[in-house]
């Protein structure tokens, strides 16, 4: 390398150091690209803020007591006023402490998210609820073949079928008795299959679907089991 | 169940009905509110101060002051709110706790005022959310070493009946204890003093013998700092030997670091006396004099301060290990650069990259010797980058052991690390053991739960009252939700333990010899039980497969008092399996009246494990059939 060589180094090393102080004390701002200080805006500005109170009454069939009640609620646990889907598998998930209960979240979560926008707001909840809740049978059972369909397109085929029990079956995790086999999920969509899938076509459909429910007594009872939980 | 998704159990409940056209068995009956209360405001009078929330917050933590029934206790009919006699200013938090579901703990505020009104209201205070947990276990620290401070100043007072071993201990390691101990204490430390100044002094050059040049002190009068050595080494051997004697745990004693720097600073003497003039050990010999110089940390046992600095440094050991090396990386690539860079001038003292060090070391630490400058302008401009950075690296963690000094310094604590690792780890399983709670709070409810619904045959209302105490409208919802998930699968949940061990078993015992002699019971089941009673035993069928060939004995009664099934703790497994078949012998003979129910409840307890939530060895399976 010689004398000269490191002369060089050294003279580079010190015009370096130089320049970095001065932009230390801000003397000399070097072309700077846009900075990206928007990038941190994205967020915290999104607020949601639901329908008046009028409005919700008259698309749902609350009273104005329990509206004010369910909404408390729920903007105390959101209270930017939207729910995203990882904040609704985590509160999901706490009900369920001893499976995973986040796949079966997911499906709820499309299901109460109708315009697909990736958050539930609070209109979405209620008018959600309100089916659940204070809806005829017929509407409930509408609402949980909008759950099992997971495409939306009026066909509940057997994949989607599995893919629901399967994530029904994780809620119940490891420790279960009788031990949750692999193939359970699989034999209780083909009974499900066979009782609801009339024409024998491989999808259900809604008509199908309503029509055996409404045939089956143990179902039909049990769409009557929560009327009181508000 | 955390605070805030209590508000969002009802939505998962109603969200249940997805389940439902999938299920193939009835589902459980809701628990109803009995008397449904609108959701209203509470006021709640603290000192003066009123504070207003819904019912509701308050029902979130059933399990504190608040939220169950204890607060009525404090309630006033006049003005129609809750009047609680405490400090309004801590209480604030405490009503946060409930709307937000976090602790948090004020930093102006006492530790014991605190942690009285927490446990006043209930509130355990592993709960503190991490915003403030370690400011809330840093005070709490520091308070139990107060209070552990007061309690030793107290400990002087002599004890009667210890042994006179105990004494010298107590004698050794507190020299105020009494006179004698103080006399020894100064008499050591006086020798300790004269061992130093003689080794000191022994190098010392004093005076010429003629002829010669000047010796040292040590070669002049030998015989006296012999003599002087040998008094020394004497005093030091018999405390050390009187110390060990005293000791209360010797092996402990013998490993601890006094006690090895006290037999490195005697041992030089004995191995010299032991020595013959030989030469070539001799040589050795003079080195081993050198570990003398150990006596005197012999003086930390007097003085605090020193003890102090050394714990100083142990605790700041990873500071220092950072400096070291960061050090080292500095001086080699500086090391590498000045040697390169003064390659090309003559008679450079730059000789190696090795001997470049020294250069570098000593212009790091602004030493600057001056036995070895660079000459060239690179090797200078390098110089002078080496010095600036030397001062940066070592002026950064030198506050952090100068802080880390004065914070033991002041509060004069021992091994608080160790200790804060283990309280850390008994927090979180604590708050997991709580959490897991209500998973198994489930499966320990299911006893009481269907104790609920055999009860709403019965309708007797003072036993409903006595057993639905226990859970609260929340937790009951809760399980109720759990259970329509349970009969939707067709399958239980069951806790960790019994399904390892059921699983175990299964695999060695042998399976088929039962079943047949079970599902000939099935036939027998009376037709009006058949369908529920057949469901329960298609997953009982699998459990006690594992074959019992041990004789039923019959441990508890066929008429089983509602009461009575809450204290039944059924000893061992394989009388547990028996039972199970008694039980399945018993839909033949009951007959199936609704009014004269006897729920027979068959519960599997776990093999006694050790843990550490006496409830917890509660948790079975339950199988129930209602006859």
């Amino acid at each position: 390398m010689g004398l000269d060589g490191m002369e060089v180094i050294a003279i580079a090393v010190v015009i370096g150091l130089f320049v970095v102080v001065l932009k230390q004390f801000g003397v000399w701002e070097p072309l700077s690209l846009e900075d990206s200080c928007e990038g941190d805006l994205e967020l915290s500005m999104v607020r949601h803020q639901p329908e008046g109170l009028d409005q919700l009454q008259a698309q749902t069939q609350f009273t104005r007591k329990e509206l004010q009640s369910l909404y408390r609620g729920f903007k105390n646990e959101c209270p930017s006023g939207l729910v995203d889907e990882e904040t609704f598998k985590s509160i999901y998930s706490q009900f369920f402490p001893q499976g995973d209960a986040t796949t079966y979240a997911h499906f709820l979560f499309n299901a109460f998210d109708m315009d697909r926008s990736g958050s539930i707001r609070f209109e979405d909840f209620v008018i959600g609820l309100s089916v659940l809740l204070r809806g005829s049978v017929t509407e409930k059972l509408r609402w949980a073949f909008n759950l099992y369909d997971i495409n939306k397109d009026g066909y509940v085929t057997k994949e989607e079928m599995m893919a629901i029990m399967t994530s029904i079956y994780d809620m119940m995790g490891r420790y279960t008795l009788p031990s949750v086999r692999d193939d359970s999920p699989y034999e209780h969509v083909e009974r499900f299959f066979q009782k609801m899938d009339r024409n024998r076509d491989g999808v259900v459909t809604i008509d199908e679907f309503i029509e055996t429910c409404q045939k089956d007594e143990n179902i039909m009872a049990s769409m009557q089991l929560f009327e009181n939980v508000i | 169940m955390a605070a805030g998704v209590a508000a969002w159990l009802p939505f998962a409940r109603a969200a249940a009905i997805g389940w439902m056209p999938v299920a193939n068995l009835p589902m459980p009956v809701a628990p109803t509110e009995k008397n449904k209360r609108q959701d209203e405001l509470i006021i709640l009078n603290v000192s003066g101060r009123r504070f207003e929330t819904w019912r509701n917050t308050l029902d979130r933590y059933p399990d504190t002051l608040l939220g169950s029934s204890e607060k009525e206790f404090f309630y006033n009919e006049e003005t129609k709110e809750y009047f609680f006699d405490r400090d309004p200013d801590v209480f604030r938090s405490v009503l946060n706790f409930y709307r937000t579901g976090k602790l948090h703990y004020p930093r102006y505020e006492c530790i014991s005022s605190y942690d009285e009104e927490l446990a006043f209201f209930g509130i355990i205070s592993e709960i503190i959310g991490d915003c403030c947990y370690e400011e809330y276990k840093d005070r709490k620290r520091e308070n139990a070493e107060r209070l552990m401070d007061d309690q030793e100043d107290n400990k002087d007072a002599k004890l009667p009946n210890m042994t006179f071993r105990e004494t010298m201990w107590r004698a050794f390691e507190n020299p105020h204890t009494s006179t004698m101990a103080l006399v020894f204490y100064y008499v050591t430390g006086f020798f300790i003093a004269v061992s130093v100044i003689t080794n000191v002094v022994e190098t010392v050059p004093c005076g010429t013998v003629p002829n010669q040049k000047e010796v040292p002190c040590g070669e002049r009068y030998t015989v006296a700092f012999f003599c002087m050595d040998t008094a020394c080494v004497m005093i030091f051997t018999v405390e050390y030997l009187m110390r060990l004697f005293a000791a209360p745990s010797r092996y402990r004693f013998m490993r601890s670091v006094m006690s090895i720097i006290d037999v490195v600073a005697i041992l030089p003497y004995y191995i010299g006396l032991v020595m013959t003039d030989n030469e070539d050990v001799s040589g050795a010999f003079v080195t081993l004099r050198v570990f003398r110089v150990f006596r005197i940390f012999k003086f930390s046992r007097h003085s605090q301060g020193l003890r102090i600095l050394g714990y100083t440094l142990k605790s700041c050991a990873s500071e220092l290990g950072f400096l070291l090396f960061s050090l080292t990386m500095a001086i080699i690539i500086f090391a590498t650069v000045m040697f390169y860079a003064e390659k090309g001038s003559s008679s450079s003292k730059f000789t190696s990259i090795p001997a470049s060090f020294w250069y570098t070391i000593v212009t790091m630490t602004t030493l600057g010797y001056g036995d070895m400058v660079p000459k060239t302008i690179a090797g200078k401009i390098f110089g002078s980058i080496c010095s600036l950075s030397g001062v940066l690296v070592i002026a950064l963690p030198v506050p952090v052991i100068v802080s880390n000094f004065s914070r033991i310094y002041h509060q004069n604590q021992r091994a608080d690390k160790r200790r804060a690792q283990k309280v850390q780890k008994a927090r979180l399983a604590r708050i997991r053991i709580s959490k897991e709670g209500t998973s198994n709070a489930f499966l320990h409810s299911k006893r009481n739960g269907l104790f609920n619904e055999a009860l709403e045959f019965t309708s007797s209302t003072e036993e409903e009252q006595r057993l639905s105490k226990s859970t609260s409208l929340l937790e009951s919802q809760h399980h109720h939700l759990l259970h329509c998930l349970e009969k939707t699968t067709n399958h239980e949940f069951v806790d960790e333990q019994y399904y390892q061990q059921s699983y175990l078993e299964a695999g060695l015992q042998n399976y088929p010899s039962r079943s047949p002699s079970l599902s000939s019971q099935d036939g027998v089941t009376g037709t009006c039980c058949t369908r529920r009673s057949k469901k329960h035993h298609t997953p009982l069928q699998n459990a006690s497969a594992p074959a019992l060939m041990q004789p039923l004995t019959h441990k508890h009664t066929h008429q089983l008092g509602l009461q009575e099934l809450s204290t039944i703790h059924i000893q061992s497994l394989s009388t547990s399996r028996s039972s199970l078949n008694m039980r399945v012998d018993e839909p033949a003979s009951l007959n199936c009246q609704s009014n004269q129910i006897t729920t027979a409840i068959i519960s599997i307890p776990t093999p006694p494990v050790a843990t550490t939530d006496g409830d917890l060895t509660h948790h079975n399976v339950v199988k129930v059939s209602a006859l």
